[in-house]
């Protein structure tokens, strides 16, 4: 038992550690990477088809006064009303939020 | 689609699940739905990958018998429709008194699907 | 003296859980000792229930797709994959092949890293630590690929009902092959430490025993059957890719917590052989078909998760809400198994043994 756990430390030693000294360093999201919802306002008609169709109620959309409003407490990131929306408005940068209180959003 | 559906009542469910058993059936759950005036009761079996089902309707506020004499694993999801629909089950080999799956303070019969319903459930446990 | 009366020990009843360090699930346990030795445990649940099936009554039959996703954490694919399919066979929808290899993919993912986080959680159980390091770096490997593929670690949302939502670049395919022949030199380098160690055998061994006909009585399902002889494993019966590429239980006899191991170990293996055969025969279509129309009927689906078996109960109506959806886990399923082993054990085995049948209680409760 020794012995396999000897070339596991030997190459720990090697590579250094597995973890990184978060906040300093912050690990870059995969491209792709669903990190958080942003609208291109100038795209959005306000049609509120992403609203309808959220299936965690997290947006509200209203045509009179234009309004787009997203609660970022609701949102399960699932990039459902990115599909969705007509207008291409939508999309979803790879960042995540940063985590409430501090500064949001990083992309 | 399901196939396999035995419909059954309720005085014969226990003898049509006792049946089962040795032929070796796997008991995998029950199902409840709220069928506005009846429960439909869904029991879910499987023998080498193939499922069928025991269907049984009873009016609400009837009692079910349990079958959990019989497979005793099924105790566990008797109790948890009885907390979450409020159908009573009799002969429970370990009955919570509905509080299985919900905290003390939780609703009662939460899953009954209209309020008149909901309300009847409730006059229903009242009386026991 | 009087032998009568030295010969019935005073019972204790000890609550084990909801909060227990080695168990990071709420669930609850009322253990009756005699001694040291369990006589009777009934468990308590019930500190999560969320009620995500009546949640799924509102929502629409889409819609529904991300929520069930959310009944587990960990397996969460798996739950979309049941539920679509479930819908699929109600609408007839036929789903293309390339979406059928990458809904393999996904699952697989999914397997690799909660057997990963059961072992880790196992090594962390008896103690020990330094294996549970090695093991949780290996699935962060897989989170990775998760991420790398579909975009996030846990809730992938990548299952539609139709197909699937994100395909995979040839660039994309040769990465995750590349993971995972690290992830296979990781694995031979921690695997004989969990399998072969006289210190893990001697907490795994002979523990816990449960015998094929309790299995099949009590109706065991997933790695917990299979390590008591029985073959039961729904990707036998071919669903999504599974026909094509061929899935053979893993099974062994023994029925005590090291068989358990030994189930999902070679899982571990299984699923990357399971992985690169899909990935490399992917074939090329489209990825998802456009679904018309609203579901009618009732269905029942199954599916493999990496704790076993999960059912989907769904009756529809028509309309675009489900009437029922209903969803039986395989740790529920597994509970009646694990109440039927505890007793008669040690009161310091009771972590282990629980830990054995991997226990999710948040998606026992929903
Ligand atoms: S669907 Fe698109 S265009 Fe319509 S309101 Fe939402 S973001 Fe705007
Ligand atoms: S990402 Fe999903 S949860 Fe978030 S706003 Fe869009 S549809 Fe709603």
């Amino acid at each position: 038992m020794i012995f396999p756990f000897l070339k596991t430390l030997f190459l720990s030693l090697r590579r250094g550690p597995a973890t990184r000294r978060y906040p300093r360093v912050v690990r870059t999201p995969f491209p792709g990477t669903r990190g958080h919802l942003v609208n291109d306002a100038g795209k959005c008609i306000f049609c509120g088809v992403c609203a309808r169709r959220c299936p965690a109620g997290a947006l509200v959309v209203t045509r009179t006064p234009a309004h787009w409003t997203l609660d970022p407490y609701r949102c399960i990131v699932c990039g459902y009303c990115v599909e969705v929306c007509p207008k291409k408005s939508l999309r979803m940068e790879p960042w995540h939020r940063r985590e409430s209180g501090g500064a949001r959003g990083q992309g | 689609m399901l196939h396999n559906v035995t419909e059954v009542s309720a005085e014969s469910l226990r003898d049509t699940i006792a049946a089962r058993f040795p032929q070796g059936y796997r008991f995998i759950t029950l199902t409840c739905v709220d069928g506005g005036a009846t429960w439909e009761l869904l029991y879910h079996f499987d023998r080498n990958y193939e499922l069928s089902h025991v269907r049984v309707r009873v009016p609400k506020g009837a009692v079910v018998p349990s079958i959990s004499g019989i497979y005793a694993c099924a105790a566990l999801v008797e109790n948890e429709v009885q907390d979450l629909f409020g159908v009573t089950f009799e002969g429970l080999t370990v009955n919570y008194e509905r509080r299985f799956m919900l905290a003390v303070e939780a609703p009662l019969a939460p899953m009954v699907r209209t309020p008149v319903a909901q309300a009847a459930a409730r006059a229903g446990e009242m009386r026991m | 003296m009087n032998n009568a009366t030295t010969s019935t020990p005073r019972r204790t009843v000890i609550p084990f859980g909801p909060q227990h360090p080695v168990l990071p699930e709420p669930l609850h346990l009322r253990l009756v000792l005699e001694d040291e030795k369990v006589v009777e445990a009934q468990p308590a649940v019930g500190y999560i229930h969320r009620g995500i099936e009546k949640l799924a009554e509102v929502k629409d039959f889409q819609q529904n797709v991300f929520l069930l996703e959310h009944v587990c954490g960990i397996c969460s694919f798996i739950h979309a994959l049941a539920y679509c399919q479930g819908i699929e066979e109600l609408m007839g929808v036929e789903v293309p092949a390339r979406a059928r290899y990458l809904r393999v993919v996904w699952s697989e993912l999914n397997r690799l890293h909660s057997h990963l986080l059961w072992l880790g959680l196992l090594a962390d159980a008896f103690g020990f630590e330094s294996l549970f390091m090695q093991i949780w770096r290996a699935r962060e490997r897989v989170l990775d690929l998760e991420e790398q593929t579909a975009g996030a670690r846990i809730m992938l949302s990548t299952c539609t009902i139709g197909g699937v939502r994100r395909d995979l670049s040839a660039e994309q395919v040769g990465q995750v092959l590349r993971g995972l022949d690290e992830l296979e030199r990781e694995f031979d380098m921690f695997v004989p430490v969990v399998i072969k160690d006289a210190t893990v055998k001697e907490r795994l061994c002979g523990v816990g025993v449960l015998t094929q006909r309790q299995a099949q009585e009590l109706g065991a399902v997933g790695p917990v059957a299979r390590a008591s002889g029985i073959a039961r494993d729904l990707r036998v019966t071919g669903y999504a890719a599974y026909g094509e590429l061929g899935v053979n239980p893993v099974i062994e006899t023994d029925g005590d917590c090291y068989a358990r191991t030994l189930v999902r170990v070679r899982e571990l293996y299984q699923s990357l052989l399971l992985l690169r055969k899909a990935l490399r025969h992917m074939p090329d279509s489209p990825i998802a078909v456009a679904v018309k129309g609203k579901p009618e009927g009732e269905v029942v689906m199954r599916v493999e998760q990496p704790r076993g078996e999960v059912m989907y109960y769904l009756k529809a109506n028509g309309t675009a809400t489900l009437e029922r959806v209903r969803v039986r886990t395989p740790t529920f399923a597994n509970l009646p198994a694990l109440l039927a082993i505890l007793p008669g054990c040690e009161l310091a085995d009771v972590p282990v043994i629980t830990l054995s049948i991997d226990p999710c209680v948040s998606c026992t409760e929903r």
